[in-house]
């Protein structure tokens, strides 16, 4: 009810600035994002393919954006785009064109499909999550809100290999693409910085391509079983929504599992699923995407920049409820703190 | 009269399924607390200026070519019996390689495009002849050979696409073929919307619309106004009757298939051609199954199929004002899901009562049509000849003999 009286009131408002501005046939009308600070924030924000309800980084980004708009005042529209996400421009150019500013693009598909929308609004301002524009390539005005989850991941890889009994370890993939790979190889690093002669198995549920990997949990589970079967006693996942499964696999053959994106011990329903989640790897979407409604909100967004999220913000870290690593909670601290001062480099490919 | 009654009939079934589909919403939509009403009047609103009216038209005829492309590659199967599942896989394999062979040449503008149309057509054409050839020589059923080659034509399009025809810098989040230079490309029809005094839209009209339409009518020709269209239908309605009256049945499946992903090679086109320039992992998928569902909702004639595309494209486009109007977009998913179910429901009664006017028709004309068959369609089909059965076409297993 609040909403709508609000959308109201912004409409009759948004009205009348296209009124004063008569421009009713550009497509930038209605964007007037000038001054932000003097009128009510409308943010938009646009998700990846699952939308709303992922218990992933789409939910994650919601939070953030829900905190910072009840914070701030104002309205919040999101957008999920159709199944196979063909309408995933039009969805970010609706927000524009409505008057929605900032816009916020959630996940890397968003890639070229932003920079082909952004220019088209200069007045707004954007931001992609898990999208680098450093170079300003897809706009000036256009936000990268990137994370270094090779980082967490490594510090994963560490719990992981600290917590094995066997010396084998498991990571499963969702999809086979550079951002899940670069999971992939900060975790085997972080691994292989305890023990040099650990054994971890790595499994992609589809290849490139292919997103059904992110949301599939039978074949998760399939490929953790695998892994559990040939020994491994703890399996990383980065899949999203497969991950469920791999954690029904370590429940089912007494293993244990590694989360990722949020504080996957905290979300799960299942009391026997959480059992056997040791830890998870956090990426912060939610801040980040809080944190840059604020930084809009004071007028401190530069645009065609890259944001940064990494242990040293706090945008990526590892959890620690269910205290399953808190014996080793010393060592994880001591790897952190090397990454922090960058005695240990990690890397973003797997070789 | 008859004929009267004949359009009657076939207009029944998907009619009867777009209003039980639309009923069905109603009530899901009055379940989760919102007014039917008023999403309906979100979902039919264009926008409010003109260009903003033009750009949603734009975008239902963008959405609609590809779908009508697909829907038409699994209704030429269709009409022969042949249930084609494998467009997901003929159109992606054929995208892939089209793109990448568009993006290695260098020629003339229309001969450039030409090229990566024929490469396409050629390449699905390829893909779904093994699934024909499968099934005259080994008796494998195209239900299962299809499907089990959306597999390996998705794998091997991964494969290409991450391996030898990576053209994307390592590292990028996307990874995509090389683009196609401007020779190969087509350019958007926003010039002819212009000429026509029409306000100009925010995206570009897919410049591939004009070659759907003609590959819908020349698939139409095809189907009723030729030797090889009637051998087609006959087959399909038949497949011992046509045998025994001169038709080479195995001939016919592999060229049916051959024909099916020719068109299927199409459907990425209007995207590749058009907007996109390469092939990458974000490329739309999906289609091919999409297209099942619009084959069977347009009683695999073309003009049907265009209008159940453009019914698809018009649904998928709503989801957008959906959402702007708080009303869950999953309505669209709802809608489009009842319409497939009604379709083949309403189908089974529309033959049922073909049927049984049939009956009554040939009750002095003789015994029944085809002993051979069980479950054979009635001599008159509502549509003229049409295949009139709902939900899976027949298996027909016994075209070899």
């Amino acid at each position: 009810m609040r909403r709508k009286m609000r959308a109201a009131s912004l409409l009759i408002a948004g009205s009348m600035v296209l009124a004063a501005c008569a421009s009713d046939e550009t497509t930038d009308a209605g964007g007037g994002g000038g001054a932000p600070a003097a009128e009510e924030l409308r943010v938009g924000l646009a998700y990846d393919t699952g939308g709303r309800g992922d218990r992933s980084f789409n939910d994650s980004a919601y939070t953030g954006a829900a905190a910072a708009v009840d914070a701030l005042g104002g309205e919040l529209q999101e957008f999920s785009p159709n199944e196979d996400a063909s309408n995933r421009g039009e969805g970010l150019a609706s927000l524009a064109e409505q008057g929605f500013d900032p816009v916020i693009a959630v996940g890397f598909n968003y890639d070229e499909v932003i920079a082909e929308v952004a220019p088209q609004f200069p007045d707004t301002t954007f931001a992609q999550v898990d999208g680098s524009n450093a170079d300003g390539a897809k706009g000036e005005n256009v936000t990268g809100l990137i994370f270094a989850e090779e980082e967490g991941s490594f510090l994963a890889g560490v719990a992981a290999a600290l917590k094995s009994e066997a010396a084998h370890i498991g990571f499963v993939g969702g999809v086979e693409s550079p951002l899940i790979q670069k999971f992939e190889a900060g975790y085997v690093a972080g691994a292989q910085a305890v023990d040099p002669q650990i054994r971890v198995d790595r499994q992609y549920i589809s290849p490139a391509g292919d997103f059904s990997g992110f949301s599939d949990p039978a074949r998760g589970q399939i490929v953790a079983q695998g892994m559990y079967d040939a020994g491994a006693d703890i399996v990383y996942h980065a899949a999203g929504g497969s991950g469920i499964g791999v954690f029904q696999a370590a429940a089912a053959s007494g293993n244990r599992a590694i989360g990722v994106d949020s504080d996957q011990y905290l979300t799960v329903d299942d009391p026997a699923l959480q059992a056997v989640i040791m830890t998870s790897m956090l990426k912060r979407v939610d801040n980040a995407v809080e944190q840059f409604i604020n930084d809009y909100a004071e007028g401190n967004v530069e645009g065609a920049t890259d944001v940064l999220n990494d242990l040293s913000t706090e945008g990526i870290d590892l959890a620690t409820s269910g205290g399953f690593i808190d014996d080793i909670q010393g060592e994880i601290d001591e790897y952190k703190q090397q990454i922090t001062d960058g005695t240990i480099t990690v890397p973003t490919t797997i070789e | 009269m008859s004929g009267l009654r004949r359009v009657a009939l076939s207009l029944f079934g998907p009619v009867l399924a777009v209003v039980v589909a639309l009923v069905i919403s109603a009530v899901v939509i009055a379940l989760i607390g919102e007014d039917p009403a008023r999403a309906f009047g979100v979902m039919t609103d264009l926008g409010d200026s003109p260009s903003q009216q033009v750009q949603s038209i734009v975008v239902i005829l963008n959405r609609a070519v590809p779908l009508f492309l697909a829907g038409l590659a699994v209704a030429v199967a269709f009409r022969m019996g042949l249930f084609n599942i494998g467009v997901e896989g003929q159109y992606r394999l054929a995208t892939i390689l089209a793109a990448a062979v568009g993006a290695a040449v260098a020629l003339p503008g229309p001969l450039h495009v030409l090229l990566i149309v024929v490469v396409a057509m050629a390449i699905g054409a390829l893909w779904a002849g093994i699934v024909g050839v499968l099934k005259v020589t080994r008796g494998v059923s195209e239900v299962i050979s299809s499907i089990m080659l959306n597999f390996i034509a998705l794998g091997l399009a991964s494969f290409l696409l991450t391996g030898p025809l990576r053209g994307s810098p390592p590292g990028a989040s996307i990874i995509t073929t090389s683009e196609i230079p401007e020779s190969g490309r087509v350019p958007s029809l926003n010039g002819v919307l212009t000429a026509l005094g029409l306000a100009e839209p925010r995206s570009a009209l897919h410049g591939f619309l004009p070659v759907a339409v003609v590959v819908g009518v020349v698939v139409a020709v095809l189907l009723q106004r030729t030797r090889f269209g009637f051998d087609l239908r006959a087959t399909g309605l038949s497949p011992s009757a046509a045998t025994a009256s001169g038709v080479d049945a195995r001939g016919m499946v592999v060229k049916t298939m051959l024909i099916s992903g020719a068109i299927a090679g199409l459907i990425g086109l209007p995207d590749l051609l058009g907007t996109q320039y390469d092939y990458g992992t974000e490329f739309t998928a999906g289609l091919g199954f999409l297209g099942i569902a619009v084959a069977l909702l347009g009683r695999s004639s073309p003009l049907g199929i265009a209008m159940a595309a453009l019914l698809f494209a018009f649904l998928d486009r709503a989801a957008l004002p959906l959402q702007f109007a708080d009303i869950p977009a999953s309505v669209v998913t709802i809608i489009q899901g009842t319409i497939v179910l009604a379709v083949v429901v309403a189908n089974e009664i529309a033959r049922r009562l073909a049927l049984r006017s049939a009956e009554r028709a040939g009750a002095t004309a003789g015994p029944g049509p085809d002993p051979g068959a069980d479950g054979a369609p009635p001599p008159t089909a509502p549509d003229g000849g049409q295949r009139a059965r709902a939900g899976v076409p027949g298996t027909s297993e016994d075209v070899r003999r």
